[in-house]
């Protein structure tokens, strides 16, 4: 009963069979103590039934004809093909993003850019995944092409492909650090162009700042 | 003798008609615009990463601080999205009573673009009319969950508060008096000579150009694509009730106002469908204290007053989100104001500003 505020749980994804392993050790307790007998064999069989939590699968691997017709142009580079709650995911080596782009624009008839943006995963080899969501009017569909990039290397633009890259890439090179090579105009957006440091990185602490500019600009020691 | 050579000049932070802490660099020939550079990132705030530091239920009032004239909007998109991280759905009566208040919002996010643009252009009556009929939605707003503008007005899984008793008819009374609201609005502007002279042919933005650029909502309907995102990928309760999408054909500012008179009436057509059977049932999905969401992302995009605001979630399982990446409309939106600027004269620039219908609090975020 003492189980945390944990109740009507949300399907829960097997992160590490944990879910399962759990009820065991709840139900055992309560079996010693009320072990008069009989009533210990029912519950038993009762413990069993308590993990048919089907893991609940949200990413699948793709297979469709779109992603058929990605792989025969363009092969090794799709990476990877996955759906996640039911949205299209294509993971392409970042060297051929600009003809993957260009492709997927005119022929797969994604013509507007939603949204560009980039994630931190320090711990990976290659830190950030730039995301780009899409659009298709014509099928009104979106998909979601993801690049991987190294840090300190530069990831190629696609603002020749969607002019509406051009400020989110600012916006990504300002929050990251990501060097968009063939951007018109690289420089920061919403930070103050001499800021030090890239404030989304995972390694830049929600407190942190650059006090120098803040002391040298604002007259005071801290923003905080 | 004077010089024929290209004036720079600044144009904000501190300006009236840039609606917030705009600024923008105009580059001049004579008094034409032949370039422009919009300087952004004064109310940055730093929201995206504020969320990778707060649970998922911690985070859900900082999200009606960026566009705050229509914080019922972000709330909505904000809640769905966590929603779908979740795979769980709102009950049918949340959804419902959520589609009435977002629409009202929608009301009155226009009525506050329609004074302010007005008035930039000259005309000073409109303002009073349309903070009158916005008092009243806001009273709605105030009267359903206490809060006027920055109202956290639902919660992830459904909502809160239940409707007050007189909700449907303080819905539909506004309703009802809006209609010739509407009408008054139109006798002042849609054929007042001097506001037809000053919107249209002004800031002419094609469709291809719009979509190019990525802009959404008013803006890209008014220049003929007839996308919006309640009938294209319905959310909330927008499957059930009729209404029409309006557009324009040349793109111009004068097709924009149309276009947003227009969606006020689709609005409030909305509301009356939707007050007319509100289903009873609970009103909150079964969702724990705890929010952990199983890992993975999404992108869930919703149809807010300004255009496509999407929220792209990724959970790695735990009570925080691992990032949490907002695409405000006005953001990208004004970045078609280069476009839609050059060629232009200078007192064109604050008609430009005003029909792109932007908020800074959502721009910098």
């Amino acid at each position: 009963m003492a189980d945390e505020p944990k109740e009507p749980q949300p399907p829960e994804v097997p992160t590490g069979e944990k879910p399962a392993s759990k009820p065991s050790p709840v139900s055992t307790p309560a079996a010693k103590p009320a072990d008069p007998g009989a009533p210990a064999a029912p519950a038993k069989p009762a413990a069993p039934p308590a993990p048919p939590k089907p893991p609940v699968v949200l990413q699948t691997p793709l297979n469709n004809e779109m992603v058929a017709r990605y792989r025969a142009k363009f092969g090794a580079a799709i990476v990877d093909a996955i759906e996640d709650r039911k949205q299209a995911i294509l993971v392409v080596e970042s060297g051929r993003l600009a003809e993957i782009a260009l492709y997927t624009r005119d022929e797969e008839k994604f013509e507007m850019l939603s949204d560009l943006t980039a994630v931190d995963w320090p711990k990976r080899e290659k830190r950030f995944d730039v995301v780009l969501n899409l659009y298709s009017f014509a099928r009104n569909e979106r998909l979601r092409i993801k690049v991987q990039a190294v840090e300190g290397e530069e990831a190629p633009t696609v603002v020749g492909v969607w002019v509406a890259a051009n400020w989110m890439e600012r916006e990504v090179f300002d929050m990251f650090g990501i060097i968009f090579s063939g951007h018109p105009d690289l420089k920061r957006i919403l930070l103050p162009d001499e800021w030090q440091g890239y404030p989304l990185r995972k390694d830049y602490d929600i407190l942190q700042q650059d006090t120098a500019w803040v002391r040298e600009n604002l007259g005071i020691e801290s923003g905080q | 003798m004077l010089g024929a050579e290209e004036l720079i000049i600044n144009m904000g932070p501190q300006h009236p008609s840039t609606h917030g802490v705009l600024r923008v660099k105009l580059k001049l020939d004579g008094e034409r615009v032949i370039g422009s550079e919009c300087v952004i990132g004064y109310l940055h705030r730093g929201v995206e990463k504020i969320a990778e530091n707060r649970t998922y239920q911690q985070f859900a009032p900082y999200v009606d601080r960026m566009d705050y004239v229509a914080a019922v909007s972000n709330g909505l998109g904000y809640c769905e999205a966590i929603e779908k991280l979740l795979v769980v759905e709102a009950p049918p009566r949340a959804r419902v009573i959520r589609t009435i208040l977002t629409e009202l919002q929608r009301i009155a996010s226009h009525l506050l673009w329609l004074g302010t643009h007005a008035l930039d252009i000259g005309a000073l009556t409109p303002l009073f009319y349309c903070f009158r009929e916005r008092e009243e939605i806001l009273k709605i707003l105030e009267k359903y969950c206490g809060a006027r503008l920055t109202t956290h007005a639902f919660r992830i899984g459904g909502l809160q508060y239940e409707a007050y008793d007189t909700f449907e008819k303080d819905v539909e009374r506004f309703c009802k008096d809006f209609e010739s609201r509407i009408a008054e609005y139109e006798t002042l502007l849609t054929n007042n000579r001097i506001w037809i002279g000053r919107t249209k042919g002004v800031g002419i933005l094609t469709a291809e150009d719009a979509i190019a650029f990525g802009v959404t909502g008013p803006v890209l309907r008014a220049s003929g694509v007839k996308w919006d995102i309640r009938k294209a990928m319905p959310y909330a309760a927008y499957d059930q009730y009729k209404f029409e999408i309006p557009v324009g054909t040349t793109g111009d500012t004068y097709d924009r106002y149309l276009v947003r008179m227009e969606e006020m009436r689709q609005s409030r057509l909305i509301c009356l469908q939707a007050i007319e059977n509100i289903p009873p049932g609970p009103i909150m999905a079964k969702v724990g204290k705890v929010l952990k969401p199983p890992p993975g992302e999404v992108y869930h995009a919703i149809e807010a007053p300004k255009g496509e605001l999407g929220y792209y979630v990724i959970s790695d399982g735990t009570v925080q989100p691992y990032r949490v990446r907002i695409r405000p409309p006005s953001f990208i939106n004004l970045q078609a104001f280069d476009r839609m600027v050059r060629g232009h004269l200078v007192a064109d620039v604050v008609a430009i500003i005003g029909t792109i219908d932007i908020v800074l609090g959502e721009v910098d975020r």
